[in-house]
């Protein structure tokens, strides 16, 4: 087998395990979230809301929720994967292998994948239970899906790699990423919003994962899917390009 | 042909520190290299730029005449490397963290598993293999990042202090396996405080101190340049009036202990000889100190 890709799979089973060896801290939470959200906002507030794009407010807000596990679950895991080996310095047995940093970067980010779209997975088979969610495009579900969780593992990579103390793991969620998403489309329609809101929730990169993976199972949409999947793209070349350049720098790695 | 080459190697950090000043050595394959030095010496920041965990400022190196800013990947997979503070996951378990090494250098798990086994039974740990390193004492940790670092089966191992806070028992069945390992043929590169350690294994000695190179000579012609040595006597009778032990130097320590130093022109025969003289019975006698410790001190010191 080809050395790479030994090492690829080597660390790709690492990470799985260790998500699957902590599941109480990796799965179980978002899980108990994400019935808390159903709940509060789909059973108690969202019944006396009216419909959006003719589903009911339990149906429209799901692929958001979905998408909410899926991002937070990816970067989470990630960033603090990859912090936890610089901690333990058990990084270091990476850096001095031959593994070509492209190899470091996509098996700590193939760990965050599994995570986000397993978590993704638990929150869809959860859904079943407080709405019908119909799938008008699996294809568009699935490309979402996935690039989606690529685009924060990557990112949550990089917060990783800049980290130096267990505050910075945090701080990134906190104050970027969750007021991003909760102003990414998962509870609303930008529709419904006055056009200055519209047009600066456009500036919101998080808006076209939502919307598109709402698109795959609801058909509806505010803004162009494909526009929505080359953002992606975007984000993913860029974002993987800032990783080898910092593995290959030996920032916040190497001294 | 030599296992490794160091020319002209510098290093400054970020904030100004110079900590190497133009390192240069070569280490012949087969050989067990000593590499000593103070605290702070530059022992570690050598070994890690070897080992590409610390970048270098200037300088070149070879590993089996592959240049590391040629090809940094097939060099690495040439060296195994044992640092001085546990760097593994505690919570993984022994078979685990040896293995995944293993595949890091991009071997099969099959092989991986053969190699760990090996490893792992030569060094006591293959019955602890299902358990988590976080339940392991201090030396067998030790240990496992010796096997972890074996475990690609590397032509040039570089063990940096492996066996600092590791009890004497211990320490002499790990020179075993050091010296087991390097007599199969395996370069072998060790940083130690111990200089006994030194002393017992190493074949060639490279002194560093603040970031320079002070000597780079065989063990042998080392040990040459120290010219005097001092033995400790315990006598069986207390030392009463003793003026003189010509044409050697002493000092009495306390009454039944004395130190005698003697040039290495003088024999141990002659010293008998002249405490027979004076009726001094002997009960035991040692080196007072480590003989490369004596000359380590003395070359840092200038």
């Amino acid at each position: 087998m080809n050395r790479n890709l030994t090492s690829f799979i080597c660390i790709a089973r690492k990470e799985t395990t260790r998500i699957f060896r902590i599941w109480i801290q990796t799965l179980v939470p978002p899980a108990i979230t994400i019935i808390l959200y159903f709940i509060i906002f789909g059973r108690l507030i969202g019944s006396q809301l009216r419909d959006i794009g003719g589903y009911d407010y339990m149906a429209f807000i799901a692929p958001g929720l979905i998408m909410m596990s899926i991002i937070t679950n990816s970067y989470t895991n990630t960033v603090s994967s990859f912090f936890s080996a610089k901690f333990q310095r058990n990084i270091e047995e990476l850096l001095v292998s031959p593994t070509p940093d492209w190899i470091i970067v996509l098996g700590y980010v193939s760990g965050g994948m599994v995570r986000g779209l397993f978590v993704g997975l638990l929150v869809s088979i959860i859904s079943f239970f407080f709405t019908r969610l119909p799938l008008f495009n699996l294809g568009y579900v699935v490309m979402f899906a996935v690039l989606t969780s690529f685009v924060f593992s990557l990112a949550g990579m990089i917060n990783g790699i800049f980290a130096r103390k267990f505050d910075d793991v945090s701080i990134i969620p906190t104050f970027v990423i969750t007021p991003l998403t909760y102003l990414g489309g998962v509870f609303y329609s930008i529709s419904l919003l006055p056009d200055f809101w519209q047009t600066l929730s456009r500036t919101n990169p998080i808006i076209y994962m939502v919307d598109g993976f709402r698109y795959g199972f609801l058909g509806i949409s505010d803004i162009s899917v494909l526009v929505g999947l080359g953002m992606l793209l975007l984000f993913s070349i860029i974002l993987f390009s800032i990783n080898l350049f910092l593995l290959k720098n030996g920032i916040g790695v190497r001294t | 042909m030599l296992a490794l080459e160091i020319d002209n190697l510098h290093k400054r950090y970020r904030g100004g520190v110079q900590a190497l000043q133009g390192i240069s050595l070569g280490v012949q394959e087969g050989e067990f290299f000593g590499l000593l030095g103070p605290n702070g010496a530059g022992k570690t920041t050598t070994i890690g730029i070897i080992t590409s965990l610390v970048t270098k400022t200037d300088g070149r190196i070879k590993v089996f005449g592959i240049d590391i800013d040629e090809d940094f990947p097939a060099a690495k997979r040439l060296i195994g490397v044992v640092p001085q503070e546990y760097n593994f996951s505690i919570f993984e378990k022994v078979e685990d963290i040896v293995c995944q090494q293993a595949g890091y250098y991009g071997i099969s798990r099959l092989q991986a598993h053969q190699s760990a086994e090996k490893y792992l039974r030569k060094l006591g740990l293959w019955e602890k293999r299902h358990v988590t390193a976080q339940t392991l004492s201090g030396g067998m940790k030790r240990r496992l990042m010796i096997a972890r670092g074996l475990v690609h089966e590397p032509k040039l191992l570089i063990l940096d202090e492996p066996t600092a806070g590791v009890d004497v028992e211990l320490r002499r069945g790990m020179w075993e396996f050091l010296a087991e390992l390097n007599a199969s043929g395996r370069t072998i590169i060790l940083t130690t405080h111990y200089l006994e350690e030194a002393e017992l294994l190493c074949n060639q000695i490279g002194i560093i101190s603040g970031g320079k190179l002070i000597e780079n000579t065989s063990k042998r012609s080392l040990l040459r340049k120290l010219d005097k040595e001092t033995f400790v006597f315990n006598t069986k009778e207390p030392i009463t009036g003793l003026q003189s032990l010509k044409p050697f130097e002493f000092i009495v320590v306390d009454e039944t202990t004395m130190e005698i130093t003697l040039s290495k022109e003088e024999s141990l025969n002659h010293i008998f000889e002249v405490l027979d003289n004076q009726n001094i019975i002997i009960e035991s006698m040692r080196n007072k100190t480590n003989r490369l410790e004596e000359l380590f001190l003395e070359m840092v010191e200038q």
